[in-house]
């Protein structure tokens, strides 16, 4: 009488299963674009791991947006490792005392393995001849962009344009909060995330220009048809980093702090670096980051430690409740 | 349904209500449900059916029905207990209760998850306490069982409140007053009166609790291949880029829900076939 | 009456004190807990949040959409009702059933499929673009989705109450000399107005909580077409959990009040009906001798 009788018996014995046949697992809290990389990514490391300890690493993901997943884990998820796109949710994390208040400095490059950027994709051809964040604030043109305050992905554009804005000459905060405004205004809709924005600008066809990860750009190749649009590179743009962490409490209470650590640290590996490189990220590694030179053409880019002090510090400044982004709207 | 002329409507307003009613179903409900499946099959049947195939879309599926059969029992007992209450007794706050047992429906998906992390969250009320017990609820398959409780209760109840309110209450006092136990009175009078309605009132809750997105979506923890109803199994697929997959699973809970829907109208159809076929038989006694 | 009250029927006790309990855990102690959480923040802080502009203008779009929602609802819903119930056409068994799928479709496909019609592109979207009829991504479209995710309510709080229309009352109207039009205002309507008026009640709360189906589709622009559960969604993503408690208490309290108040409507409007019979069904019980 219960349908998918088998599907479930399987599910039941496999959990079972996998709980006998593994010796340990960890789980991977990431945020949502992040799927492929660590699709590919954990079967590399099983394979490592089994080579050099003989033991069978079960591994699990949980994906969802990046302040949605910390929150989850400061609310009792259970995740071995954070693996996120921004920063301020790590140090979150680092406030609840679910991980070291020194986390940056526990990894190299500020405990980001690799790097991405944030450039436009235009209708093929560029018809509207968009260059640079100047060319998005001007009148007529449509930015289609994920929610700029809810999502990473979204902040980094914002942050992006603010500080092209500030680099301007005569620049300085208030300009920078009047650019942004005018180019928020352009957007005919905030996205409900990374992947809504780009069906919205692929598929339904809307908007001049999607803002968004260098990474994203060979994704939507991929699925839509490398002849359906262009990358432009704009002038100056955000350096995106992908910072990871341990998160101590569950790995002290389950005792994979060992394994955990070697799951981070084989992210800078050869293997590690090169998964990267082909998942379309930008590898710390510099003779990598050579090798895959066509992918990754030369860009300036500005990190948020440079121009804002800090990832917290840029997020409580511009997308806490009172902050830029809500002034933009409330005055109008 | 009477045939005389005089309570018939014309023919050109039969026609036009008829009309205006199919023609806003078939824009706001056929369309949509057309569209899943074109989308579903966009690519061919082979790929639709390898997106079936996929382990982790399985793994949602057994979630899905696991939960809700697994409230299925708790909201049967509510529901059943609730209408006994209500509907064969009289007692002051009555109207409260109905508005209470109301309420969900009330209540936003995203708050009620909210409300669940609040309680059972590492941070919430009873967190610590759970953590120190080991026990899990929240981003565990036991916070989704509550929080499609929360979610599905009322159906069965609203179900069987208006029904057993409308068959009163002479047969089970008659029951009793020959002697039967309150048991032996439930088991054979009440329940066989309320079963089409009680099976009613399953099929809607069921439907509710495979296809609840939000307040799932927030106690979940995402884990894929464990914590992922189909569902939210949707929303990942769809954010992968994944459209084939994602409708995919899509079509099949609206499959689940026609089929739904389907049991439903053969209940229906047994529940007036009963009516007709007492009513023809007792209609000559009946003169009370 | 002095004397204890003496119940017939056994059980009283069992079901009704199985019945709080159950609701006191899984609604009462919820709900209670997010209630004294946001009272952490005192009521002038709680009040700041509520009445901030852009809570005002996700109140005003939410509040706005569900209200049109709903109505829009009440009038389709009611010819639906009447069509399922008294006319006779091919598939309607399959269309009867159809009108549940609402419910059973999870909200995120039923957002994603209605943006994919109603945008520029979409089946429906290339037609009412063309014609100056924006849907996707604007107030409208929010209306859209609602309307999809609500149409259940009316339709089957409305179709028992239809069935239950004794014929006779209708016949011994006409019979009466009354017109097809004043048989149906006069009579049919208001026996049915309180079911209507309780489906439209369902339809509007529901709608107010909407989210996964109306993000899809809704544009999301601050003070233009922002929803009260994406603000508070918007506070969760800030760690601001306590501000997003509030934003849920003073939403829970408006549909709350909003419910009992129509209940009470319904009540009074039950009871209103029950003591001024229409002419024709007075006159038809006196000529037939029926109770």
């Amino acid at each position: 009488m219960i349908p998918f009788r088998r599907p479930l018996s399987a599910l039941l014995l496999a959990l079972v299963a996998s709980a006998a046949l593994a010796d340990a697992s960890l789980l991977n809290a990431s945020y949502d674009v992040a799927r492929d990389v660590f699709k590919d990514y954990n079967p590399l490391f099983q394979k490592y791991w089994k080579q050099k300890t003989g033991e069978n690493l079960e591994l699990k993901q949980s994906h969802g947006g990046s302040s949605k997943q910390v929150r989850a884990v400061a609310d009792g998820l259970e995740a071995d490792v954070v693996t996120m796109n921004q920063a301020n949710d790590i140090e979150f994390l680092a406030e609840k005392g679910l991980v070291a208040k020194d986390w940056a400095k526990k990894f190299p490059n500020n405990a980001s393995p690799y790097t991405s950027a944030m450039l436009f994709i235009v209708r093929k051809g560029n018809p509207k001849a968009l260059k640079d964040w100047g060319d998005l604030a001007a009148p007529g043109i449509q930015v289609i962009v994920p929610h700029p305050k809810n999502t990473g992905n979204g902040r980094n554009t914002y942050l992006s344009a603010w500080a092209w804005a500030l680099k301007q000459p005569g620049g300085n905060d208030k300009t920078a909060q009047a650019f942004v405004g005018k180019l928020l205004k352009n957007a005919p809709l905030f996205a409900a995330g990374g992947r809504d924005a780009t069906t919205t600008f692929m598929q339904r066809q809307m908007g001049d220009v999607l803002v968004t990860f260098e990474s994203e750009a060979e994704l939507i190749a991929r699925e839509f048809g490398k002849g359906g649009f262009e990358v432009i590179y704009p002038s100056l743009t955000l350096q995106t980093e992908f910072p990871v962490a341990i998160v101590d409490k569950v790995v002290d209470k389950k005792g994979t702090r060992h394994q955990a650590q070697a799951y981070l640290d084989y992210l800078w590996s050869k293997e590690g670096q090169e998964n990267a490189a082909q998942n379309y990220l930008r590898p710390r590694d510099a003779a990598l980051l050579k090798k895959y030179g066509e992918q990754f053409p030369a860009v300036k880019t500005f990190t948020v430690d440079e121009v804002f002090g800090g990832a917290s510090k840029a997020f409580a400044t511009h997308f806490k409740d009172g902050g830029s982004f809500d002034q933009i709207y409330v005055q109008k | 349904m009477s045939t005389n002329i005089a309570t018939r409507e014309a023919t050109w307003v039969r026609r036009s209500l008829l009309a205006i009613g199919l023609a806003f179903l078939f824009f706001f409900l056929g369309l949509p449900l057309f569209a899943v499946f074109a989308e579903a099959l966009a690519q061919g049947v082979p790929v639709y059916l390898e997106a079936l195939k996929e382990p982790e879309t399985r793994s949602a599926i057994g979630l899905t029905i696991g939960i809700a059969l697994a409230v299925l029992p708790f909201n049967i007992a509510f529901g059943v207990a609730a209408a006994w209450a209500i509907a064969k007794f009289d007692f002051r706050g009555k109207s409260l209760l109905i508005t209470l047992i109301d309420l969900p429906f009330a209540v936003s998906p995203v708050v009620a998850g909210l409300v669940f992390i609040l309680l059972f969250g590492a941070q919430g009320t009873f967190g610590p306490w759970l953590s120190a017990h080991d026990i899990r609820i929240i981003f565990a398959i036991p916070g989704m069982i509550i929080a499609t409780l929360f979610i599905t209760f009322p159906f069965i109840a609203r179900e069987l409140i208006p029904l057993m309110q409308a068959q009163g209450k002479e047969e089970e006092e008659a029951a009793v007053s020959l002697g039967a136990s309150g048991w032996q009175m439930f088991w054979r009078v009440t329940l066989p009166n309320i079963k089409w309605g009680l099976l009613y009132g399953v099929i809607l809750s069921n439907a509710r609790a495979m296809g609840e997105f939000g307040a799932v979506s927030v106690v979940s923890g995402h884990i894929r291949g464990e914590t992922n109803t189909l569902p939210l199994h949707v929303e990942i697929l769809y954010n992968e880029y994944n459209a084939i997959g994602a409708f995919a699973a899509a079509s099949i809970l609206a499959l689940l829900a026609l089929v739904t829907l389907f049991a439903k109208t053969i209940v229906e159809w047994r529940m007036k076939k009963e009516t007709e076929m007492l009513a023809t038989v007792l209609a000559p006694e009946k003169t009370s | 009456m002095a004397t204890k009250t003496h119940r017939v029927l056994p059980g009283f006790g069992l079901a009704l004190g199985y019945t709080l309990v159950y609701l006191s855990l899984l609604i009462l102690l919820p709900l209670g807990g997010m209630v004294l959480k946001a009272s952490e923040l005192g009521f002038g802080q709680i009040m700041d949040i509520a009445l901030s502009e852009r809570s005002l203008a996700a109140f005003r779009v939410t509040f706005g959409a569900s209200l049109l929602a709903a109505t829009v609802n009440a009038f389709f819903g009611l010819v639906v009702a009447w069509i399922l119930v008294r006319y006779p056409f091919p598939g309607k068994r399959f269309v009867d059933a159809l009108v549940d799928l609402p419910f059973a479709l999870p909200t995120a496909v039923a957002g994603i499929t209605l943006s994919t019609l109603y945008a520029g592109n979409g089946w429906l979207g290339s037609y009412l673009e063309p014609l100056g009829i924006k849907i996707a991504y604007t107030p409208s479209g929010i209306v859209v989705a609602l309307i999809f995710i609500t149409l259940p309510f009316v339709v089957r709080t409305l179709q028992p109450v239809i069935e239950d229309i004794e014929s006779d009352v209708e016949e011994a109207a006409a019979s009466l000399g009354a017109s097809r039009w004043q048989t149906f205002s006069r009579v049919i309507f208001p026996a049915i107005a309180p079911a209507l008026l309780t489906g439209f009640a369902m339809a509007f709360s529901r709608a107010v909580g909407e989210y996964g189906s109306v993000i899809f589709i809704a544009g999301n622009l601050p003070l233009i077409s922002e929803i009260t559960p994406l603000l508070i969604i918007s506070k969760l993503e800030q760690y601001d959990v306590l501000g997003a408690t509030a934003l849920a208490v003073v939403m829970l309290a408006i549909s709350f009040l909003l419910l009992l108040g129509i209940n009470f409507l319904q009540w009074w409007a039950a009871n209103r009906y029950k003591n001024e019979e229409p002419l024709e069904a007075a006159a038809s019980r006196a000529v037939g001798g029926q109770p």
